[in-house]
């Protein structure tokens, strides 16, 4: 699926094709392949947990296992986000400076299996903003006779390629930023790299991407109201990384939360790795960058567990020190757990098989 | 006018295929791919799985004087739907002219059509994807080494099967698993038999659908013999039966030739390293007597129904 929707940018028509969690990991090798055929589409990813134990509910272990792709990446929040981005991501994917697919991410069942208002732009208005692709030299046609993907022998030239693919990766970050911007003329809506609510004044925040970041937003709004001073970050672009927005972002601030909804196993979370490596060595850095990981498989993020987190890193700011990763669960979780394997387990018995 | 193939001299006198590549000395899928070029013409885009193939092209290097694009081990035939919806797409909004179309060709070795490929090739047949698909089947992986494949025929040596019985598992029958999805066009061919290929070449290029053209590849190093042998091999291969060249049109299976009389299998298998355990210290009678008899039972449903 994935090889004839980049076949077909390759041959000179706008694509647009969409997957889920394992179907992206079934495509990982062609992920990486079409990238480097630099003709440009959008994939939209619907992030579900990934097996095993095969489950049906999000998180983002698929998406992070496509990082280095060479597909840029934006992660969505809510359905509006969905929409906007994928008009956007034709943009940035198709301009001549980066010409690269894009992935566009949104959370299975928080936002696929949900209903929520969308404002739906007119053809017209988005024919304005996105016009005709017109592909030039990516495109398969008699008269002018093409060798595309081809192989190359040695370390030499396949460098320069795998370094073009970066550079333009990075080049999409001004691209990115010519984009939001005439978007939020033509729509109205304005998006960033990063959504950063409540965050100006804040001493402590939430760093997290995706659809529970909504969440995280409510439980900022309610320690607010008991005179918490936190907020929220939210990266919407992870490829190209946009390192000296978060870097401005979260300049001079006491502590920070990384929140990941994935887990990459015997290190831990993902986007928390990212941002230290970022954040090392910058004079401005918040001194506390601490690790949770929840939300694994939909495992739900209650408001309850922001405020722990909150005393957590107000602990960590008095003593200085930070604290060792968390694993979120709750008591009531691991009662509900050992229900079950007691379940499994009388079911064992009452098979047979008393070893 | 016609320009029907019918004799060796109808067959093309201008050459395609650019010479100087990676290939081996006496590589029967490259003959075969120079022949089948020639016919098919360059209005042609040849879509790759990874395979001995994949070198041809090279970077800044290509023997095509058409187009090329190389996709994986397991999804040539997906990206040839892609090229091949592509084109229609752009035809019927009338932003190509008709005379740029090209034909969709799926390229690949066995490991691929036979194996990890054969997935997708059912899913594009199911889909009535209308291209070429052109196997080079060398019965083994070639390029690495060659190891066993799913169309390594029995009792073979190969880098995974050195035992003195050779390769335990038969040769699978790619020919009717396609025929079984009721394609356009399957046939089998071999570049020690141009005419035969040709003829097919051209009954397929005028088809519409998937098509399947099916060429054993005899392969020097994999299968060890002299480079000069190549050709040598290919006509024993149908002379001896052990190959069959036919095509599955319209529903029914006919065959282009049949070998009569036919060699003993012998004169096919002794002229191969491959196949040396079968004769040396000491003939394996039983087993060069299953190999005949299975090739004997397969001419004998043809011959007498």
């Amino acid at each position: 699926m994935l090889t004839a929707a980049a076949a077909a940018a390759a041959t000179g028509v706008r694509v647009f094709t969409a997957t889920s969690s394992q179907g992206l990991l079934y495509a990982m090798e062609m992920l990486y392949t079409v990238s480097g055929w630099r003709a440009p589409f959008v994939l939209v990813n619907v992030s579900r947990g990934l097996a095993s134990p095969i489950t049906l509910e999000s998180d983002h272990n698929d998406l992070l296992a496509a990082r280095d792709s060479g597909f840029l990446q934006i992660v969505c929040a809510t359905g509006q986000e969905v929409l906007d981005s994928v008009l956007m991501a034709y943009r940035l994917g198709e301009d001549a400076r980066v010409r690269l697919p894009v992935l566009v991410n949104l959370d299975g069942f928080t936002l696929s299996f949900t209903r929520e208002p969308v404002e739906l732009p007119t053809p017209e208005a988005v024919a304005q903003f996105l016009p005709a692709f017109d592909p030039e030299n990516i495109r398969f046609r008699a008269s002018k006779p093409v060798s595309q993907a081809v192989a190359v022998l040695g370390g030499g030239p396949y460098s320069y390629f795998r370094y073009e693919i970066h550079l333009a990766a990075e080049q999409a970050l001004a691209v990115h930023a010519e984009v939001v911007q005439e978007f939020a003329q033509r729509f109205g809506r304005d998006y960033g790299v990063l959504e950063c609510y409540r965050s100006d004044d804040a001493e402590l925040v939430f760093f997290m991407i995706g659809a529970f970041a909504t969440k995280a937003k409510d439980a900022v709004d309610r320690l607010r109201e008991a005179g918490e001073k936190v907020g929220l970050v939210r990266p919407r672009l992870l490829r190209p990384y946009p390192a000296g927005a978060m870097r401005a972002a979260l300049a001079g601030k006491r502590a920070i939360a990384v929140i990941d909804q994935n887990l990459s196993m015997g290190k831990g979370g993902v986007l928390h790795s990212e941002l230290a490596s970022v954040l090392y060595g910058d004079k401005r850095a918040p001194p506390i960058v601490a690790s949770f990981i929840g939300g694994l498989g939909g495992r739900d993020i209650s408001a309850e567990e922001f405020y722990e987190i909150t005393a957590t890193l107000k602990q960590a700011i008095a003593s200085g020190e930070t604290p060792p990763p968390r694993l979120l669960y709750t008591e009531t979780e691991l009662r509900q757990v050992r229900k079950l394997q007691a379940i499994a387990m009388v079911e064992r018995n009452e098979l047979g098989d008393k070893r | 006018m016609s320009d029907a193939i019918r004799r060796m001299k109808d067959l093309p006198s201008t050459h395609l295929l650019g010479t100087g590549t990676a290939m081996c000395a006496g590589c029967g899928g490259l003959i075969t791919l120079h022949e089948i070029y020639d016919v098919l013409g360059t209005k042609t885009v040849f879509v790759n799985a990874a395979g001995c193939m994949t070198l041809l092209a090279v970077y800044p290097f290509t023997p095509f004087r058409g187009s090329w694009l190389y996709t994986a081990m397991a999804s040539a035939p997906a990206g040839a739907q892609g090229v091949r919806d592509a084109l229609d797409i752009l035809i019927k909004k009338g932003r190509l002219a008709p005379e740029e179309d090209l034909t969709a060709v799926a390229l690949t070795g066995d490991g691929a059509a036979y194996g990890m490929g054969l997935s997708a090739t059912s899913a594009a047949i199911d889909r009535n994807l209308d291209f070429l698909y052109l196997c080079y089947d060398n019965e083994g992986y070639g390029n690495t080494g060659q190891q066993y494949s799913p169309a390594t025929p029995h009792a073979a040596q190969t880098a995974t099967s050195r035992g003195s019985r050779g390769y335990p598992g038969y040769k699978k029958d790619l020919f009717t698993i396609w025929a079984a999805h009721r394609p356009a066009y399957v046939a089998t061919v071999i570049g020690a038999e141009p005419l035969d290929l040709a003829k097919k070449i051209e009954k397929a290029k005028a088809l519409k659908g998937p098509r399947l053209i099916l060429a054993l590849a005899p392969c020097p190093p994999g299968w060890e013999f002299d480079p000069q042998d190549s050709i040598e091999i290919g006509r024993l291969a149908v002379k001896t039966g052990v190959w069959p060249l036919k095509e599955y049109v319209d529903g029914k299976v006919v065959h282009t030739h049949v070998p009569h009389p036919r060699l003993p299998v012998e004169k096919y298998l002794e002229k191969q390293g491959r196949f040396r355990h079968l004769f040396e210290p000491t003939r394996n009678e039983a087993l060069l007597k299953e190999i005949q008899t299975a090739v004997d039972q397969y001419w004998a449903e043809i011959e007498h129904g």
